[in-house]
């Protein structure tokens, strides 16, 4: 029975060991919330008290500047814009390639479940291995395509990187997800004459919500950490954030301004930590509704 | 007849609007001075041009002293749309130019008369084939050692002037409680060290000899044993924290007071005066006990990039030559901590230290002392440099000892040459 | 449940709609097809091309034969980084399924708040080591981190200089990549947990066995596929980590962090030797084809 724990009904736990599990479910809490908590402690104090006092402590002195600095006055490379001007870059590439990469993976999935043909167990292998590729053995001969198409330094460029490695995983999730969906109501379908866009449309499309929202979700982070394709195939006009957060941190000289670096760091994770956050229960029931069953 | 008249006017006003517009074709620059005072000084760079009508397109990608920078820069000129422009070291920008990337600056270069007032070590990164392909920004140096004056005066330890005097020094600061030798455990700052050792040690000949012609007599000898052993003699000085550590966290030790020496190139300077300290009252600069009389540098360069199209070729010039101008070289290079690409330049807004970096700088060129630096690629192409790193961190972090580190020495070289 | 459509002209009337209806399933898939067969494969046997020449700072089309690979054997670099994959990769896997599987059975017990408990494991996945690298440096750096605060709080004689240490180094790059994946690997079991059927576990209750025994017996195997698939993503990040290692130690101290990555990466961009760097990227392929391709085979297979 989806939706509800098949040991909730069956295991009772006793007050000495629910004690127990909540102490230590806690203390992983405490573990999983550290970084966070230092880079945003460390954040809202003055430089002064970084530099001189414990990285744990809280601020004696409650500041907002380093964020105001991070967003918009920040140094990132001769001129000092902050990471404002970048957020738009990293928007306009990631929002179309997580689009397109999960639409693209849905009918893929789709085709590879419900309209099986003779090879399609290769092909769906072949996309699965092109997961594992690392990406720095990409770059030049990427590099080189992109030239050749005319794409090389623009956003659309970007976007075209990014749909040719995510495919495979949203490929993945969809596949697994449909695999579990009763073809008895396709093959139904089918014999009323309905055609293969009908039958996406109207009846896998409506059922797919949780695993588009886990696709969206694993491609939403990936594209907008990424950092290795966002340098190489940019320019001047279409760096991402991740660049300029980079720069900001990275920087080799100078008195490093570490709260001005968390601010800017958070404002970076603040969109793929709100769509964990607000899509995050989402993330369980796609994944329950069969993509962990391999 | 009026409608004619407004029309011919709006369009006349549209086509010069136009044509001014396309005129002022733009540089696209490939850096990584992401942080305020490099920044700053590049930004001096950017009104120059803007003053000529010249655009400035920045390209900025940080981190490790150009290593995403030149990762960026391949997938760039891979996809047929390089930079105008690129910060670039040593012996890279040969490399790059062997690919038949870059432009050729032998108008600019005659038409302000670089070859008289650029070193010659200078001009062998610079010149590809006896053509100018980039315009030099500055030459650092990295045989440096920066002191704390307070410490020294406090201990009655005079500025060393030979090698034992110096390990005697170190000894000195570290019985008294405090750490000696400031550094940063990071590959490239072993390096910087290793540059001073081995001047140090074996002088310029012994340094050319082994690093720059590769000559196995010279790189298994007992000389470099005694390298090693120097190294390793530094290694006993620095606090247990070292690993990893920035290198201006390691400056901010000496100019905190926590620790006596560092040794690292002129760029250590700037921490110093941005700390509010003056050359000779709180801190002292002096070469490598050892190396004096002798220079090992490193330049930073923009090389240029072949680009199309006569606009663009002419902002190019414009900036090749705004570079080299000598009061862009000395605004800049005041900034930066470094003496300047060319030897004609003035030297009253430097300090102390600047202008003694300066001075070393015009009697190493006019003695043949100026010699590249192996850390910062201006000795050996960079498959060597780096195989040399290994060796040289490796050793310092403790892995061999010095027989050993020469023997690895040799093969890594050969492996990768 | 394969939908066969009959392909012999038995039927001349439908012909036309049989065959379109056969095609478009093939059409819709063959651009993705198309863009992996070009722009993975392709690049991939590119790789493999470039491991034979000698390229340095671009490509170049100078065969050498087997030379890069035989200079990458003797390069000290190399074995270390594979020594050191196999330890991460190993400890990695091992420590997140553990964990990731102790919490989401904890998680699974009726816990209050469990959204609030689920997201915060969840989240470290969200943000990329450019971000969090800084705050993990401070942690375990012994001057200012872990080690300076439990020594504040009286513990004087605490020591945690792992990061510093060439041996131990490895295992704090552990430490920071359980931390960001485990949440998502807790994620998969307590998905997988909450897919097991009801009447399996209450037939071995009324068989009196123990809850340990009901785990051990009955749910952790039901769990097969979930370990598959969360074996798939972790080692999938371990031999891609790379991003990670450059945040926390550089590859550092020395050289006792190098990873097949960051050689892989340091070779071809930073040291101009391009065709030893293809090299190992053509050997870090091989070996993860040699774990994936098995493991493909067999969970395709078993669909059929």
């Amino acid at each position: 029975m989806a939706g509800s724990s098949a040991s909730q009904q069956v295991i009772r736990t006793g007050g000495g060991a629910r004690f127990a599990i909540y102490t230590i479910l806690l203390i992983f809490c405490l573990y999983y919330l550290l970084p966070l908590y230092v880079m945003v402690v460390n954040s809202l104090k003055p430089l002064s008290e970084i530099t001189s006092g414990g990285m744990m402590s809280l601020p004696k002195d409650w500041t907002t500047a380093p964020w105001a600095s991070a967003w918009s006055t920040a140094q990132v490379g001769v001129e000092a814009t902050g990471l404002k001007p970048y957020f738009i870059n990293s928007i306009l590439m990631v929002v179309p390639a997580v689009a397109l990469s999960t639409i693209l993976g849905a009918l893929n999935g789709y085709v590879l479940t419900k309209w099986r043909f003779r090879g399609d167990t290769i092909i769906f292998g072949l996309l699965l291995f092109g997961c594992f590729i690392p990406f720095q053995m990409v770059l030049i001969p990427m590099a080189r395509m992109l030239g050749l198409m005319g794409l090389a330094g623009t956003v659309p460029g970007l976007v075209f990187v990014h749909l040719v490695y995510g495919i495979g995983f949203s490929t993945l999730y969809f596949k697994n997800y449909y695999q579990q969906f009763p073809t008895e109501l396709v093959r139904a379908a089918m014999i009323d004459g309905a055609g293969f866009f009908t039958i996406f449309r109207r009846i896998m499309l409506p059922a797919s919500g949780p695993i588009a929202v886990v696709c969206i979700i694993w491609q939403f982070t990936n594209i907008w950490n990424d950092f290795l394709f966002g340098a190489s195939f940019s320019d001047f006009d279409s760096q991402p954030m991740t660049v300029a957060l980079n720069n900001l941190v990275q920087s080799s000289t100078g008195v490093k301004e570490y709260n001005v670096h968390f601010a800017g760091a958070i404002l970076a994770a603040l969109p793929t930590l709100l769509v964990y956050i607000v899509a995050g229960r989402y993330f369980v029931r796609g994944l329950m509704a069969g993509s962990v069953k391999g | 007849m009026r409608g004619y008249k407004l029309k011919t006017l709006a369009a006349t006003a549209a086509l010069l609007a136009t044509t001014s517009l396309a005129h002022a074709e733009d540089v696209e620059v490939l850096h990584w001075w992401t942080s305020g005072g490099e920044a700053a000084a590049l930004n001096v760079l950017k009104e120059d041009l803007s003053g000529q009508g010249i655009g400035w397109q920045d390209m900025p990608v940080a981190g490790g002293g150009g290593t995403e920078a030149m990762t960026v820069l391949r997938a760039r000129v891979t996809s047929g749309n390089p930079p105008t422009a690129v910060q670039m070291l040593g012996f890279d920008i040969l490399d790059w130019a062997e690919e038949g990337a870059l432009a050729n600056l032998n108008d600019v270069a005659a038409a302000e008369g670089w070859d008289e007032v650029v070193p010659e070590a200078l001009q062998a990164f610079a010149k590809h084939d006896g053509n100018w392909i980039s315009a030099p920004v500055n030459v650092h140096s990295t045989n440096w050692v920066w002191a704390n004056k307070a410490i020294l005066d406090e201990l009655g330890i005079a500025q060393p002037t030979s090698w034992d005097e110096f390990v005697a020094a170190l000894e000195a600061v570290e019985a008294s409680g405090k750490i000696a030798l400031a550094h940063g455990g990071q590959a490239w700052q072993d390096a910087t060290i290793f540059d001073g050792v081995v001047l140090s040690t074996g002088g310029i000949d012994f340094y050319r000899q082994a690093f720059i012609d590769l000559d196995p007599e010279a790189l298994v000898s007992d000389t470099m044993v005694e390298v090693f052993d120097r190294m390793a003699t530094l290694r006993g000085h620095v606090d247990e924290n070292f690993s990893g550590r920035d290198w201006n966290l390691a400056s901010a030790m000496v100019i905190n007071g926590e620790a006596a020496f560092q040794i690292m190139g002129d760029w250590a300077k700037g921490e110093f005066i941005n700390a509010g300290q003056v050359p000779g009252e709180d801190f002292l600069c002096f070469r490598v006990p050892g190396s004096e009389g002798t220079v090992s540098f490193n330049a930073d360069q923009f090389a240029m990039f072949g680009v199309s199209g006569d606009d663009a070729v002419a902002a190019q010039n414009a900036m090749a030559a705004s570079i080299m101008s000598p009061e862009f070289q000395s605004a800049f290079n005041v900034v930066k901590g470094s003496a300047p690409a060319r030897t004609d330049v003035p030297n009253d807004a430097f300090d102390a230290c600047g202008q003694q970096a300066m001075a070393d700088l015009a009697e190493a060129a006019d003695s043949g002392t100026l010699i590249g630096s192996i850390a910062h690629g201006h000795a050996t192409r960079a498959a060597v440099k780096n195989a040399i790193y290994d060796v040289v961190t490796a050793h310092f972090n403790g892995e061999f000892d010095s027989a050993t580190a020469v023997q690895e020495l040799v093969t890594a070289i050969e492996i990768n040459q | 449940m394969t939908m066969t459509v009959p392909k012999t002209s038995a039927r001349p009337a439908k012909q036309g709609g049989d065959w379109l209806r056969d095609a478009i399933p093939k059409l819709v898939l063959s651009p993705s097809l198309f863009i992996i067969l070009v722009f993975v494969y392709g690049f991939i046997f590119f790789t493999f091309y470039l491991s034979f020449t000698d390229s340095r700072i671009l490509p170049s089309h100078d065969l050498v034969g087997w030379l890069n690979y035989e200079r990458l054997f003797k390069i000290r670099g190399w074995d270390i980084a594979v020594v050191n994959l196999l330890i991460f990769g190993s400890l990695y896997i091992v420590i997140c399924c553990v964990l990731g599987l102790l919490l989401a059975i904890l998680l699974d017990q009726k816990i209050r708040a469990e959204g609030f408990i689920r997201t915060v494991y969840l989240y470290p996945m969200a943000l990329s080591f450019i971000v969090t690298g800084i705050a993990w440096k401070w942690f375990l750096d012994p001057g200012i981190g872990l080690q300076a605060v439990v020594r504040s709080w009286g513990w004087e004689s605490f020591t945690f200089t792992w990061i510093k240490d060439s041996d131990m180094a490895i295992y704090t790059i552990v430490i920071a990549a359980v931390w960001q994946t485990s949440g998502f690997v807790m994620a998969m079991f307590l998905a997988g947990l909450r897919g097991i059927d009801n009447e399996v576990m209450k037939a071995a209750q009324i068989d009196g066995a123990s809850t340990v025994a009901l785990y051990r017996r009955i749910i952790i195997p039901q769990l097969r596929p979930a370990f598959m698939s969360a074996f798939v993503v972790l080692a999938h990040m371990a031999i891609k980590s790379y991003d990670l290692i450059i945040a926390l130690t550089g590859g550092g101290p020395g050289t006792a962090t190098e990873m097949p990555a960051t050689f892989m990466y340091s070779y071809t961009f930073t040291r101009n030797q391009m065709g030893i760097g293809a090299a190992s990227a053509t050997i870090m392929l091989m070996s993860i084809a040699a774990i994936m391709v098995p493991y493909i085979y067999s969970e395709l297979r078993e669909k059929k």
